[in-house]
């Protein structure tokens, strides 16, 4: 009981910390009423996926992956991940701050940062 | 120099779109000229690989000169080359609409970085339609979808932030489940290389993690394609967005989109995997026949000329998608030529909606009454470009309709084949109840509004009329497509 609870969370405990995380930010992106923190459960979503990318790239005893000069032996991380996560990161920044501005623009607009207030105004325009 | 186009296509632009901003600070009327040259170029290259690949077969390039499996690799083969040609002659068409349209539409201080978006936008989907390397296809349409996001929002209605914001979530969903396939599929093979991965794949095709990567895959190329249950984003954004960036978005990043999802699924995964290993074409079929039937209805509801092309859109997705779903060399050539013709015909009736909000200031049915007596051409050309999307012969929309029906039936699928011409008659309904409108909708009213023809400016009629017009010979003519569709057909079954 205990080696499979062990094998299945505690051993890949990262991978599981990874889909709470996601699963945060998609909830917080569908249920949470105020615009701002749909962007915030946005970020955590993406954040999940970086942190899922990182995981998989890890060696056990691995050292970063730095270029050694010849004859010298060591083990490495998997570095590529972490590359294109760094790519993946400038994404989600660009993404969040034209999903800010927007909503600084629909604010001025209409005055409420709220969904369901956003859909009354916008509908009895 | 030919060797060096497909870096070029991208890397050029990407600069151009540099100069726009820097010239534009000097002089906004500089801006206009220098992204039509681009996009010119770039359609010019397209046409170049095109014919080099009909004659040569597949153009591959190694970025940096790193080869593929660690480097990154543009491949055009028979399949992406037609797709980008036909991509790059609708944004030509878009740009040279864009020209009157954004002077009407987009504030003055607004327009330099309004044609850098619309550079940049046109770039990355280039982009993600030569790249072979899978996350350098995401890179790409994150760069596009940024730049639609904004481009959006850059219509003067305030709606339009909302639609935009809409589509932003949305598209970041899709994006994020794009990336963790992408991740999976890393996992389960250690390499991102699309043909790399289609060797290494079929080694691993039992495993949880390639199933995972596939749904993932598959549910975000859906959402950013608007295959029918997740197309929520796409009739606000399609409505509120500026004319000439609906023309764009509805014609080729739709289409990319599609491009990139069939990329997946059949270069990738292979037609193997998604019919034998884990089934699920039929469902894709029966989803996609929903689609048609469901957009068709929704179009038919809507009051509101753009706000109903949407809905249409997402109806003849349904078309496209109808093609994966039955994955035989027919209904696949059908459903390319369906990339082609939506993207000819569709441009062409959103330009007559974006026309008619030009001259009118809106596009609700009950204020264009009679409009065909006011825009003749505008409405000739919806005519046509109409009767396309019925499916009339002799025009395209006929003939794709055509060879997919036939796939359908080769593959024994009947049902799916007749509702599928259900569909047909549908969008019959949806466009039938425009052009009364135009043509009929005032003759028990007074004719005191018998103002003489009052149409768009030339820059907008040409292109329009042209779109309307291709509508006609590409039907007539369709057998020159088909030279280039039959190879990239028989490229995604996996032949030669």
């Amino acid at each position: 009981m205990i080696e499979a609870f062990y094998e299945i969370f505690l051993s890949r405990y990262n991978y599981w910390m990874a889909i709470i995380l996601m699963l945060i930010g998609l909830y917080a992106l569908i249920a949470k009423q105020n615009l701002v923190k749909k962007l915030i459960g946005l970020n955590i979503f993406q954040t999940a996926i970086f942190l899922f990318y990182i995981s998989f790239s890890e060696v056990q005893g691995g050292t970063a992956p730095i270029y050694l000069p010849e004859g010298v032996d060591a083990l490495y991380v998997n570095p590529l991940p972490h590359v294109l996560i760094l790519t993946a990161i400038v994404v989600g920044v660009s993404v969040t701050a034209v999903g800010l501005s927007l909503i600084v623009r629909i604010y001025e607009e209409y005055g409420v940062i709220d969904e369901d207030d956003l859909m009354q105004v916008v509908r009895g325009r | 120099m030919i060797d060096h186009l497909p870096p070029l296509l991208i890397a050029v632009p990407i600069l151009s779109a540099l100069l726009i901003l820097l010239v534009g600070w000097y002089d906004r009327r500089f801006c206009y000229p220098i992204s039509l040259i681009t996009i010119l170029l770039q359609f010019g290259a397209a046409i170049a690989i095109l014919v080099e690949v009909m004659r040569e077969g597949t153009v591959r390039y190694h970025l940096g000169g790193w080869a593929p499996p660690l480097g990154i690799e543009l491949v055009i083969d028979s399949f992406n080359s037609y797709i980008l040609a036909v991509i790059l002659f609708l944004s030509v068409a878009t740009v040279v609409y864009a020209r009157r349209s954004v002077e009407k539409e987009i504030d003055p201080e607004k327009r330099v970085s309004f044609y850098v978006l619309f550079q940049l936008l046109v770039t990355g989907l280039a982009g993600m339609t030569i790249t072979g390397d899978i996350f350098n296809l995401y890179v790409f349409l994150e760069i596009s979808s940024i730049a639609t996001y904004a481009l959006i929002a850059s219509a003067r209605r305030p709606r339009s932030y909302v639609a935009s914001f809409n589509y932003l979530v949305l598209g970041s969903i899709a994006a994020g489940f794009i990336l963790l396939g992408i991740g999976n599929l890393y996992v389960a093979t250690g390499t991102l290389n699309m043909a790399d991965l289609a060797v290494l794949l079929p080694a691993s095709y039992g495993l949880a993690t390639v199933h995972t990567a596939f749904l993932f895959l598959l549910i975000g190329f859906s959402i950013k394609v608007a295959f029918f249950p997740l197309h929520l984003w796409l009739p606000d954004a399609y409505t509120e967005a500026p004319s000439a960036v609906t023309v764009l978005i509805s014609t080729v990043m739709a289409k990319v989109s599609v491009y990139a999802l069939f990329r997946i699924v059949f270069t990738v995964f292979t037609t193997a995997y998604v019919i034998d290993t884990f089934p699920v074409t039929g469902f894709i079929l029966f989803i996609a026949t929903v689609a048609v039937i469901a957009g068709a209805i929704l179009a038919i509801a809507q009051n509101d000329l753009k706000r109903m092309l949407a809905y249409s859109s997402i109806s003849q997705i349904g078309y496209i998608m109808f093609a994966l779903g039955v994955a035989n060399q027919i209904a696949l050539e059908g459903g390319l030529l369906h990339i082609l013709g939506h993207a000819v015909m569709k441009g062409c009736l959103f330009m007559v909606a974006g026309l008619i909000i030009y001259r009118m200031g809106t596009s609700r049915f009950s204020d264009l009454k009679g409009i065909a007596k006011t825009m003749p051409i505008s409405c000739a050309a919806f005519a046509l470009a109409g009767a396309s999307m019925i499916g009339i012969p002799p025009t395209i929309g006929f003939a794709s309709k055509y060879y997919l029906v036939l796939g359908a039936l080769e593959a024994g699928q009947w049902i799916y084949a007749a509702v599928f011409l259900l569909g047909s008659l549908l969008a019959a309904g949806y466009i039938w109840r425009f052009i009364e409108i135009a043509y009929f909708g005032d003759h028990h009213a007074e004719d005191r509004r018998q103002a003489p023809a009052r149409e768009g400016p030339v820059s907008m009629l040409v292109p329009m009329v042209g779109l309307a017009l291709l509508c006609l010979f590409l039907g007539v003519f369709v057998e020159v497509v088909m030279e280039a569709v039959r190879p990239a057909a028989m490229l995604l079954l996996g032949g030669a």
